[in-house]
């Protein structure tokens, strides 16, 4: 008779446990970089360049040394007395971190100030006199690839022109006579605005270098501190065993507390220099104009259809804007990410990408903002395609799609540009998202209200993107390949401690980890503490972003589990004198086979393993697990939209939104939603008012939260959700990563929605976001309204 | 490193200017010498270790530094300490005893109205002057009048829920 525990009891799979984290963030308590007080801790503020392309003639920090207070004052001329002018990015480029020759964007940090408080620091920088030769300014690829463009990056050698890149993949000559043969090509110019990631928390770190140990501690915002400890180690040129890098309680990430920035090197100096703890919290000025953004990618797509609806082959053309250094996280292999796992989820016989890449004057990034390395822009791109090729041939956009997915039968699947999909169920997904939305009634009640002169539309879209690098075969950053990790320890008394090499940001780790735990031995999930992001004591790990969590460090818990399992069946056998053979597992205790009422629980085998195992067993019962995928999860996401445009003003209010992933097994669906959602509200603010732009003199218009716009309560949609289940046929517990699907699959559905409006306007495209301004402009003058920069300013 | 060690210069004691205030904090009365251009928010922080108030954007747009002044929500990184001088500040950690929840931080525990952690106990603290006000109010007042709070995790979906939640608790204990 089965003793068995019940999973959900426990806080097992699928339990929608409460999160265990939030016991201390409703109180006030919990521990941001910002909340943490040192003994004798200064107080770091910088100063920027308030131009976007200048040559430095000099910098005089006389007066901000008078300042009492003050206890150093750091120009790049200091720094490159100690070879920290410049530092390594992510991707084998260079990057300022103290401006020395000239400053390349609006907000490049030119100096910076340590003093007993911030608001000293801040008046000391205001006291430094900065004098510059303005330069011209390029604010767009098409005028950095202009003849006679000002060189951007004259530090770099060999570098002749503002191109960092030109790449391609996929088979052209296939993709040439695939279009030859096409009845139609249906064709689309966009482009993808440069958006900003903005977790509420801006990026910060406190550096304490202690002499007396020759240790240096940093707390500091980032999603992957082991990467972080490698790069001080390469920076700064301290030996890796004396840094220790600890990343607190994170108040959002998003992908933009990925890379190493200028402000952190230059607090970790000034604790050497000062030997005394140095505080450096960014303000959100700071933060919009300096740190990683997202997107800023111009798209020429083709698609050779035939006359029936089949796609034959997909041209893609893409022009990226990286501002003045290239600073993505992203895979050594693959210039623009994963861009090319666009039209993965479609059966196309032939595709060709080609890719350029732009230094401008405009901030570094083009990071993983809330997606998998650009695969955000590939979806997007993907699905404004698929609806202007449904429209070009007249046929149900719909339909299309389901024409063309790859069907539940065909996995493995080879996708157009070389990767492996899995699993899925794309049909059904559709299916349910429109029975969700009621498609069919929306359909005629559209017709009815075109009779009187309103607008309404509906946008669909459905993608599989790639997420969880890596596999270590294809997939590394800076050479370390992209494993994860999971460390777990059973105390004597059945209780357990769990460390990986992820970082949480608000994803509920120390919640959902414990599940999984809890799942593979029978420990409840309440009696499991998780801890992450001290380098000292977690395991190496590649961090938290890219949706890799669950795929990857989730893996490396199961494994590890399953580990410490496979000793504790050992010490059952001891227990119950039986050889391990005869020994059969139900969650949560081990029995004998033959007689199954003779067990002993996890508790009782976590007791034996320090008081009385076999002769010859070593003590103790945990051990660690490295996991590295056999391949990425690929989940399924179908993001439908309705919504409705006045005529009058271009304004539009969505109606519904459906949501249906197929993100495998879910462990917390709590969790899942409450991410889906998330993942749908930066979607619409993509969609409708959220971006960065910039004047023509490189002049950042998104600076504040009063020009860059998110979302409130107020004009954020409700939504419905719904899921299909497909597990991952190679995670160990069939899970797959969801964190950002509806960031990547969600912007189609809204703008998709919008175009199909107005249609009958014959406008192809608006750039997001879709002020009303710009539909407006469409509606009236019915030609397709672009967004890139330079926007004017003056009126 | 040492020749730039030798550039630091030793502390200069300077004027500050400081003002005595005297502020009613979640119920005890705090007094401080502050510099006249203190922020609220600061205060709170640095001065009174209350680091449950967070300061996000500097602009009072995100909320996140939302504390209560004579009960109104209000974003205390764009007050000076000087302006509370004699008011009652009430900040995420006054908002129930050591060792109890109010029906608010219950709510979003239960509903799951926060990831990050970041804006919720601004949230919070908004969605307090709002139930104080109106006990029983509608999903859009809830949108409303949590507006001026931007949380970049949840949607907000699960906060509106949060808040009604909250709204029926605290009615079910007002009428037992």
């Amino acid at each position: 008779m089965t003793q068995a525990l019940d999973e959900i009891k426990i806080g097992g799979l699928g339990s929608s446990r409460k999160r265990v984290e939030d016991n201390r963030f409703i109180r006030g308590r919990g521990n941001y970089v910002d909340d943490i007080v040192l003994p004798g801790m200064l107080h770091m503020e910088i100063l920027r360049s308030p131009l976007a392309h200048a040559r430095i003639r000099s910098i005089d920090t006389s007066k901000a040394w008078e300042i009492p207070g003050v206890r150093l004052v750091l120009t790049g001329e200091m720094m490159a007395t100690r070879n920290l002018a410049w530092m390594p990015t992510l991707s084998y480029d260079t990057q300022a971190v103290l401006a020395t020759d000239k400053v390349r964007f609006q907000g490049q940090e030119v100096a910076c100030v340590v003093a007993d408080d911030p608001y000293i620091a801040k008046d000391a920088c205001e006291a430094i006199v900065v004098d510059y030769e303005p330069l011209p300014v390029i604010v767009n690829p098409t005028q950095a690839m202009a003849e006679g463009a000002p060189l951007i990056r004259d530090d770099k050698e060999n570098q002749h022109d503002n191109v960092v890149f030109d790449w391609q993949v996929g088979d052209k000559d296939a993709t040439d006579r695939a279009f030859e043969q096409a009845d139609l090509v249906s064709k689309l110019d966009l482009h993808y605005p440069r958006s900003h990631p903005s977790p509420i928390e801006c990026c910060g770190s406190i550096a304490d270098f202690n002499r007396a140990t020759q240790k240096l501690t940093v707390y500091m915002t980032t999603q992957a501190p082991h990467i972080i400890r490698a790069a001080v180690a390469l920076v700064a040129e301290l030996p890796e065993h004396m840094i220790r890098i600890v990343s607190p309680d994170l108040g959002g990430g998003f992908g933009n507390k990925v890379p190493v920035y200028p402000g952190y090197v230059m607090s970790i100096l000034a604790s050497i220099l000062t030997e005394r703890p140095v505080k450096w919290i960014e303000d959100k000025t700071g933060n919009l104009i300096s740190t990683g953004f997202g997107r800023d990618i111009y798209l020429h797509g083709e698609l050779a259809l035939r006359r029936d609806g089949k796609i034959l082959g997909v041209r893609m053309h893409t022009t990226s804007d990286h501002g003045a250094f290239f600073s993505d996280a992203q895979p050594s292999k693959f210039k623009i990410g994963l861009m090319h796992s666009a039209f993965s989820c479609y059966d196309v016989p032939a595709a060709h990408l080609t890719a350029r890449g732009t230094y401008t004057n405009k901030a570094p990034g083009g990071v993983a903002y809330r997606c998998s390395f650009r695969v955000t822009e590939a979806m997007f791109f993907q699905e404004r395609m698929m609806q202007a090729a449904a429209n070009d041939l007249g046929m149900d956009q719909a339909e299309f799609r389901r024409r063309n997915f790859v069907r539940d039968d065909d996995f493995p699947h080879r996708t157009p540009f070389g990767f492996l999909t899995d699993s899925g169920q794309y049909g059904k997904c559709l299916d349910v998202g429109l029975a969700a939305i009621g498609y069919a009634d929306f359909l005629k009640q559209k017709e009815e209200a075109t009779k009187h002169g309103r607008l309404l539309g509906i946008g669909i879209s459905t993608m599989t993107e790639p997420l969880g690098a890596g596999n270590s075969r294809e997939y590394d950053i800076l050479g370390i390949k992209m494993f994860d990790s999971a460390e777990l320890r059973v105390h004597m008394t059945g209780k357990a401690i769990l460390r990986t090499g992820a970082k949480t940001q608000g994803q509920g780790h120390e919640t959902t980890w414990a599940q999984i735990v809890a799942h593979e031995l029978g420990i409840p999930a309440e009696d499991v503490t998780v801890e992450e992001g001290d380098t000292d004591t977690a395991p190496f790990g590649m961090g938290t972003y890219a949706s890799r969590s669950t795929p990857v460090a989730g893996a490396a818990v199961a494994m590890v589990a399953r580990k410490v399992r496979a000793k504790a069946r050992k010490l059952a056998a001891h227990l119950l004198e039986v050889s391990e053979e005869d020994i059969e597992w139900e969650l949560g205790r081990f029995y004998v086979r033959s007689s199954p009422d003779r067990g002993v629980t996890i508790q009782e085998c976590a007791m034996a393993a320090y008081s009385n195992m076999p002769d010859g067993m070593e003590p103790g019962l945990e051990n660690v697990a490295y996991y590295d995928p056999p391949n990425l999860t690929w989940p399924f996401g179908c993001y439908i939209a309705t919504v409705e445009v006045d005529p009058q003003t271009g304004v539009w209010d969505v109606l519904n939104v459906v949501a249906v992933d197929d993100c495998g097994v879910r462990i917390n669906p709590m969790i899942v939603e409450g991410q889906i959602m998330g993942g749908l509200t930066e979607a619409y603010a993509m969609a409708s008012m959220q971006f960065i732009t910039f004047d023509t003199q490189g002049n950042c218009i998104g600076s504040n939260y009063m020009d860059y716009l998110l979302p409130t309560a107020w004009e954020t949609p409700g939504y419905e959700l719904h899921e299909v289940v497909t597990p991952s046929p190679h995670h160990p517990i069939g899970a797959k990563g969801v964190g950002e699907c509806a960031t990547v699959g969600g912007p189609a559905a809204f703008v998709n929605a919008v175009m199909d409006a107005i249609k009958d306007t014959g406008v192809r495209n608006i750039d997001m976001p879709l002020l009303p301004d710009r539909v407006y402009e469409a509606l009236t003058q019915r030609h397709d309204v672009s967004g890139a920069p330079p926007v004017r300013t003056d009126d | 490193m040492s020749s730039l060690f030798e550039e630091i210069r030793e502390p200069v004691a300077g004027d500050v200017p400081v003002r005595r205030v005297s502020i009613t904090v979640n119920g005890v009365r705090r007094t401080a010498d502050v510099e006249p251009r203190l922020l609220l928010a600061h205060l709170l922080r640095q001065g009174l270790g209350l680091t449950g108030t967070h300061t996000g954007c500097d602009t009072s747009n995100c909320g996140a530094c939302t504390v209560l002044f004579d009960g109104k929500a209000i974003k205390s990184c764009t007050m000076l300490a000087v302006q509370a001088d004699g008011h009652e500040v009430t900040t995420v950690e006054g908002l129930a005893g050591p060792s109890e929840l109010h029906p608010i931080q219950e709510g979003f525990k239960d509903e799951h109205g926060l990831q990050c952690g970041f804006c919720t106990p601004g949230m919070m603290l908004a969605a307090k002057a709002l139930l104080d006000e109106n006990p029983n109010p509608t999903e859009d007042e809830v949108r409303w009048a949590l507006s001026g709070n931007l949380c970049r995790c949840t949607g907000y979906q699960n906060i509106v829920k949060s808040v009604l939640w909250a709204a029926k608790k605290l009615q079910s204990q007002s009428a037992s």
